[in-house]
C-alpha cells in the first residue's frame, strides 16, 4: 500500500507523458474543430446572387434531391489561398462532373464578380453571404472551407482550409467518392 | 566569425556538462575527492561558455548581423537598442540559450557558494545539475541551433512582434526563466538526496534558500508578465487562465508549497517524502511548462512557433527528467524515516493543510489545462476549458487557505492552543467583519464572493499584523523595546510576515478590479464628452506621430472630475510597418484607489470612418494597483527571508561549525 | 505545412481589417440586454483564435457572433438558450465554461476528488504522527513488562564484570 502510493508520482506522469506523445501527433492540428454539422441536415439558408457573376443565389432546398452529392465551398476575393484553391475546384468540375455551389463570404459583388470574371466561375450557383451570417450557421472558422453534401441534403464532409498539395487533393477526392458510393447503394 | 564562436562555446558547455553529470557521481560512490571536487572546475567552464554565447548571440543582434537566421527573424536595424538586447532571448532558440545559461549559472553558484554543504551531497546535486545541463545542450545543438546562419543575408530582418516590443516584456522572460530554472536546483538535491538515501534538517536547511531565491524571481516574473498583459493587450484584464499562464502558474503553486514543507523538514524532521516530492514536481511543472510554450501541444496566446520535432525531443527530455527523478522517489523515498510528532492542531499540522490545498490547487489547474486534450485524444472532440471553470474551481480552493493562513504563525510546534489562538483573533474577525461593511456601504451591490473574500483578505492582514505586533509585544513594553525586540526578530519572520501582508494586499486587488470595474466603450468625435466613475473625459481628437520603427495615432482625452482638471491621457494605436502588425497602447492613470484606462482603436467601419469617430474604451479599475503592490510584497518578504543570517548562503567560515552541527536537529 | 501556413494568413488578414474586440455599433441601448450580453459573450470561445473569448477578440468571425448574440438577446432568449444556439455551430468547444456532461464529469469532479484525497492524506498523516507519541510511553507489552520486572528484580551481579 505505502509502495503503492509512492510509486503513484509516476503513474500519473506516465498517463500524462502518453497524452503529450499523443498530442505530438504530427497529422494533429490542434486548432481545426471537428464540425458538428457532419451527418446533420445542412442549415436553413437563403442567399441572394452575387450580381454580376450570372449565375442565381441559393437556398438549402436547392442542396437536396441532386442527383449525386454536391460540393459547397465558402469562398472570398480577398482571401489570399482561394485563389490557388480555385483552380483544384475548377479541375474537380471538370473531371469529376461534380456540382459546385459556392457561398461568398463577407465579399462586396463587384469585386466577387470581377475575381471570378479573372479566373473563371466553375460554380453553378453562387450566394451572397455578405454579412457572414449564414458563414456562422455553417460553424465557419476560416475562408476557404469546403463541404460536401449528400442528396438529401445531409453534410457529409468538411475540409478546413484550402485544398491545396497532395494530400488534401487526395483526402477531398476520397472524401467524394466515397459519398458518391454511398449514394449508390 | 562570432556566431561560430558562439556556437564553438556552446559545443564546449556541452562537453564540460557531459563531464560533470558522471565524475563527481562517481567521485562520491567512490569517495574519490578529487573527482567529486572537479565539479567545482567544470560547472564554472559551463558557465564561461555559455555567457560566451549568449554574448556572441547578443552581439549579433546588436550589430544587426542579418546573416543569422535568428536575427533575421526577430529584430530589425531600426529597432530601439533596448529590444534588440531583449531580442536575444525573444525567440525559440534565444531563450533557450538563456535557460541553459541560468541553469549553468545557479549550478556553478552551488559549486562556490554551497560550500557549508557536504562533499558528498554536492558533488551528486551537481552531477544531477549537469544531466540536466546536457539533455538541454544536446536539445539546442541538435534542433535549435540560434547561430544558425542565413545566405544571401537579406537587406534587413523581419521584427520582433511588436506586443513583446516593451519594457515589462523584456524583463520578463528573463526573470521567469531564473524562477523556473531556480527549482532545477532544488531538483537537483532532492534526486542526490534520494540517491545518497538521506534526508535531514541540514538537507533543507540547505535547499530553502535555493527555493526562495528561485520564487522570489518566478513571483516577480509572473507578475510582470501580467501587468504587461493588462496595460498593453488593451482590455485591462491582468489574468485569463491561459494554458502558458497556467502552466508558469503551477511551478509557483507548488515552489510555495515547497518553501513551507521544507521549514517542517527543517525544524521538525518531519515530511521528508513529502518535500523531496515537491522538490521533485516543481521543476516537473517548470519543465512542463517549457514543453507546452514550445511544442504547440495546446492553443495558446503566448506560445512559440511550433515544430512537432522538437516538442518531441523536449518530451522525452521531460520523460527521462521527470519519469527517472519519480521512479527513484518510488523506490528510495519509502525508506526515508519520518520523524516529527505533532498533534492535529499544531504549526505542523497548519503547514499541512497549507500544502495540501496548494497541492489541490495546482492539480485542479493542471487538469483543467490538459483536460482537453484528453478528451480529444479519447473522443476526437474538441472541448474548451477557460476562465469559467478555473474561477469556480481554484478560488473555493483557495479560501480556506487564506482562512487558516492567518491562523498558522500563531500555532506552536507539536502541540497548539487552537481555542487561545482564536481568542486572540476575535478582534481581527470583529474588524474584517466590520471592514466588509463599509465596503458594502460604499459600493452599490456586488457578486457576495467578492465581499466574502475581502473578509478574508481584511482577516489575514489583521492577523497577519496580530502575530508580528505579538511578536515585538507592541503595546506591551516600551515602543523602545519593541523595536530592539523587531530588530532581533530573525529577518525570515519579518520575510514572512511581509509576504502574508502582501498575499492580503493583492487579494484585495484582485477582488476590487474583477468586482467593482467599470467601462465605457464609446464612439467619439472630437468634442465627445463621457462620464465613468465620477469622471468626466473629453476627447479631443486624434494625432500622427513618428517612432523609431511605428507609426502612429495619439488621441488626446482632457479628464476631469467636478470641474476640476484631474489629467490628460494619450493612448496610442501603434502601426508597424516591418512586422505588419498594430498594437494599442493604452494611457493610464493610476492612483491607489484605482485606474482610468483609456484605449483607442480606428473607426470601426466605413460609416464611423467617414464620420472620424475612433472607438475608445475607458474603464475604470478599483484597486487594480493593490495586486501589483501585493506582489512587490511578496517579492520583498521573500528577499527578506532569503537575507537571515541563518539561510544565507556563502558563509564559509561559520559552515565548518555547522556541518559538523548539522546532524544534530535544527534549533 | 504549407497550406495551413497559408490558412494561417487567411484568418490574419480576415481579423486585420476589423478593429479590436466589441465596437460601440454592435452594442445594444437597454443597459440590462447589452450586460447579458456581454456576460454570454466572455463565456464563448472565439474559434479562430488561439484562445480568447469573443468579447475581447478582434477576429471577424468573433464580431459576427457577438452580432449574432446580440440578435438572440433582443428576440428574447436566454442566456442559455443562446449558448445553445451557438453550441448547434460550433460543438462544446465554443463553450468556456465546459457542460457538466459525461464527457465533462471526470473534469469537474477532478478539483473535489483531489481536495477528498488530500484530506484523508492529512487525516491519515496527522493520525500516524499522533500515533507515534503514544507508542513509546504507554504500549509496552506484558512480555515486555515480564522482561522489565525480571532486570529489575534481579539483583545485580559482579561476577560478569570481571
Amino acid at each position: 500500500m505505502k509502495r503503492l502510493l509512492f510509486a503513484s508520482p509516476v503513474i500519473v506522469a506516465l498517463v500524462f507523458g502518453a497524452f503529450f506523445l499523443w498530442g505530438l501527433n504530427p497529422e494533429r492540428d490542434p486548432n481545426s474543430i471537428p464540425s458538428v454539422l457532419i451527418s446533420r441536415p445542412a442549415p436553413v439558408f437563403e442567399l441572394p446572387e452575387v450580381a454580376g457573376t450570372g449565375v442565381p443565389g441559393f437556398s438549402n432546398a436547392d442542396l437536396e434531391g441532386n442527383d449525386a452529392p454536391v460540393i459547397v465551398n465558402v469562398f472570398a476575393s480577398w482571401c489570399v489561398p482561394c485563389r490557388a484553391e480555385h483552380a483544384v475546384l475548377t479541375r474537380l468540375v471538370a473531371e469529376e462532373g461534380v456540382q459546385l455551389f459556392g457561398i461568398n463570404y463577407r465579399d462586396e459583388p463587384e469585386d466577387a464578380a470581377r475575381w471570378l470574371n479573372e479566373l473563371g466561375n466553375p460554380y453553378v450557383r453562387i450566394g451572397s453571404d455578405i454579412d457572414g451570417r449564414v458563414g456562422l450557421d455553417w460553424g465557419l472558422t476560416g475562408v476557404p472551407e469546403t463541404f460536401i453534401v449528400g442528396p438529401d441534403g445531409t453534410v457529409l464532409y468538411k475540409h478546413i482550409g484550402p485544398i491545396l498539395g497532395d494530400v488534401a487533393i487526395r483526402n477531398f477526392t476520397t472524401a467524394l467518392a466515397q459519398a458518391r458510393q454511398a449514394g449508390m447503394t | 566569425m562570432i556566431p561560430e564562436l558562439g556556437q564553438f562555446a556552446l559545443t564546449l558547455a556541452f562537453g564540460f556538462a557531459l563531464v560533470q553529470s558522471v565524475l563527481p557521481m562517481l567521485g562520491a560512490s567512490r569517495g574519490n575527492l578529487l573527482w567529486m571536487r572537479s565539479a567545482r572546475a567544470t560547472s564554472l567552464a559551463q558557465v564561461a561558455f555559455t555567457l560566451i554565447a549568449f554574448a556572441a548571440l547578443m552581439r549579433s543582434f546588436v550589430v544587426s548581423d542579418f546573416t543569422v537566421l535568428n536575427v533575421v527573424e526577430n529584430s530589425h536595424s531600426l529597432k530601439p537598442l533596448l529590444f534588440k538586447i531583449a531580442g536575444t532571448w525573444g525567440s525559440h532558440e534565444g531563450s533557450l540559450l538563456l535557460w541553459v545559461l541560468i541553469l549553468t549559472v545557479f549550478g556553478a553558484a552551488v559549486s562556490f557558494f554551497g560550500t557549508n554543504i557536504s562533499e558528498g551531497l554536492r558533488a551528486r546535486t551537481l552531477s544531477v545539475q549537469a544531466w540536466i545541463s546536457v539533455g538541454f545542450f544536446s536539445f539546442m545543438l541538435f534542433t535549435s541551433n540560434p547561430f544558425e546562419r542565413v545566405f544571401p543575408p537579406p537587406a534587413d530582418g523581419q521584427d520582433l512582434n511588436p506586443l513583446l516590443q516593451d519594457v515589462g516584456l523584456a524583463m520578463h522572460p528573463p526573470l521567469l526563466y531564473f524562477g523556473y530554472v531556480g527549482f532545477s536546483i532544488v531538483f537537483s538535491f532532492a534526486v542526490a538526496a534520494l540517491i545518497e538515501g538521506r534526508v535531514d534538517a541540514a538537507w533543507a536547511r540547505w535547499v530553502r534558500p535555493w527555493t526562495l531565491a528561485a520564487w522570489i524571481s518566478l513571483t516577480a516574473g509572473i507578475a510582470l508578465g501580467s501587468w504587461w498583459a493588462y496595460y498593453e493587450l488593451g482590455w485591462g484584464g491582468w489574468w485569463f487562465w491561459d494554458p502558458v499562464e497556467n502552466v508558469s502558474f503551477m511551478p509557483w503553486l507548488l515552489g510555495t508549497a515547497l518553501l513551507h514543507s521544507a521549514i517542517v523538514t527543517e525544524k521538525r524532521d518531519a515530511f521528508k517524502s513529502w518535500t523531496i516530492l515537491l522538490a521533485i514536481l516543481t521543476f516537473s511543472m517548470s519543465l512542463l511548462g517549457t514543453f507546452i510554450v514550445r511544442s504547440g501541444l495546446l492553443t495558446s496566446v503566448h506560445a512559440f512557433a511550433v515544430d512537432p520535432e522538437r516538442g518531441l525531443y523536449i518530451l522525452w527530455l521531460l520523460g527521462i527528467t521527470i519519469g527517472g527523478s519519480l521512479l527513484l522517489f518510488a523506490w528510495r523515498a519509502p525508506a526515508l524515516e519520518s520523524g516529527g510528532l505533532f498533534r492535529p492542531i499544531s504549526r505542523e499540522a497548519g503547514l499541512l493543510v497549507n500544502n495540501l490545498l496548494l497541492a489541490s490547487a495546482t492539480g485542479t489547474v493542471l487538469f483543467g489545462t490538459v483536460y482537453p486534450l484528453f478528451v480529444e485524444a479519447l473522443s476526437g472532440e474538441r472541448l474548451s476549458v477557460g476562465p469559467p471553470f478555473f474561477n469556480a474551481t481554484f478560488i473555493p480552493i483557495m479560501l480556506p487557505l487564506v482562512f487558516v493562513m492567518a491562523i498558522g504563525p500563531f500555532l506552536s510546534w507539536k502541540r497548539a492552543d487552537l481555542a487561545g489562538v482564536l481568542q486572540r483573533l476575535k478582534f481581527a474577525a470583529v474588524l474584517s467583519g466590520l471592514a466588509v461593511l463599509v465596503v458594502w456601504y460604499l459600493t452599490e451591490g456586488g457578486p457576495v464572493l467578492a465581499y466574502l473574500t475581502l473578509a478574508l483578505a481584511a482577516w489575514l492582514f489583521l492577523a497577519t499584523v496580530m502575530e508580528w505586533t505579538g511578536r515585538i509585544r507592541f503595546g506591551n513594553v516600551p515602543l523602545r523595546e519593541a523595536l530592539r525586540r523587531a530588530k532581533n526578530l530573525p529577518r525570515a519572520a519579518h520575510g514572512m510576515t511581509m509576504a502574508h501582508l502582501g498575499l492580503a494586499v493583492a487579494i484585495v486587488g484582485f477582488v476590487g478590479s474583477t468586482a467593482w470595474k467599470s467601462e465605457e466603450i464609446v464612439f467619439v468625435t472630437p468634442g465627445t464628452e463621457i462620464s465613468i466613475a465620477g469622471f468626466d473625459v473629453v476627447y479631443e481628437g486624434v494625432e500622427r506621430i513618428t517612432g523609431p520603427n511605428y507609426v502612429a495615432n495619439r488621441g488626446t482625452l482632457v479628464v476631469e472630475r467636478d470641474g476640476d482638471y484631474v489629467t490628460t491621457l494619450y493612448p496610442e494605436r501603434r502601426q508597424y510597418p516591418v512586422a505588419q502588425y498594430s498594437t494599442t497602447e493604452s494611457s493610464i492613470r493610476s492612483t491607489l484607489a484605482g485606474d482610468l484606462y483609456a484605449s483607442l482603436t480606428e473607426p470601426a467601419n466605413a460609416e464611423a470612418e467617414a464620420r472620424g469617430a475612433w472607438t475608445l474604451r475607458i474603464l475604470y479599475e478599483p484597486l487594480v494597483n493593490f495586486i501589483w503592490i501585493g506582489s512587490a510584497m511578496l517579492v520583498l518578504g521573500g528577499g527578506l527571508s532569503l537575507s537571515d543570517r541563518r539561510l544565507r548562503i556563502g558563509a564559509p567560515r561559520r559552515s565548518a561549525r555547522r556541518s559538523a552541527a548539522a546532524e544534530t536537529p535544527a534549533e | 505545412m504549407i497550406t495551413r501556413l497559408l490558412f494561417a494568413l487567411a484568418v490574419v488578414l480576415t481579423s486585420a481589417t476589423i478593429a479590436l474586440a466589441v465596437e460601440p455599433d454592435e452594442m445594444l441601448d437597454d443597459p440590462a440586454l447589452e450586460a447579458r450580453a456581454r456576460e454570454v459573450s466572455q463565456q464563448l470561445r472565439c474559434v479562430v483564435c488561439q484562445n480568447q473569448d469573443i468579447d475581447s477578440s478582434n477576429a471577424g468571425i468573433a464580431r459576427d457572433m457577438r452580432v449574432l448574440v446580440r440578435e438572440r438577446i433582443v428576440a428574447g432568449d436566454s442566456n442559455d438558450e443562446v449558448l445553445e444556439a451557438m453550441v448547434a455551430r460550433y460543438g462544446n468547444y465554443v463553450l468556456l465554461r465546459p457542460p457538466f456532461n459525461t464527457q465533462t464529469y471526470a473534469l469537474w469532479l477532478a478539483p473535489l476528488v483531489l481536495v477528498l484525497l488530500a484530506a484523508s492524506i492529512g487525516i491519515a498523516v496527522i493520525r500516524q504522527a499522533r500515533r507515534k507519541k503514544h507508542e513509546k510511553p504507554d504500549e509496552l507489552t506484558a512480555e515486555e513488562e515480564d522482561a522489565l520486572r525480571s532486570v529489575i528484580d534481579t539483583p545485580p551481579t559482579t561476577e560478569t564484570r570481571q
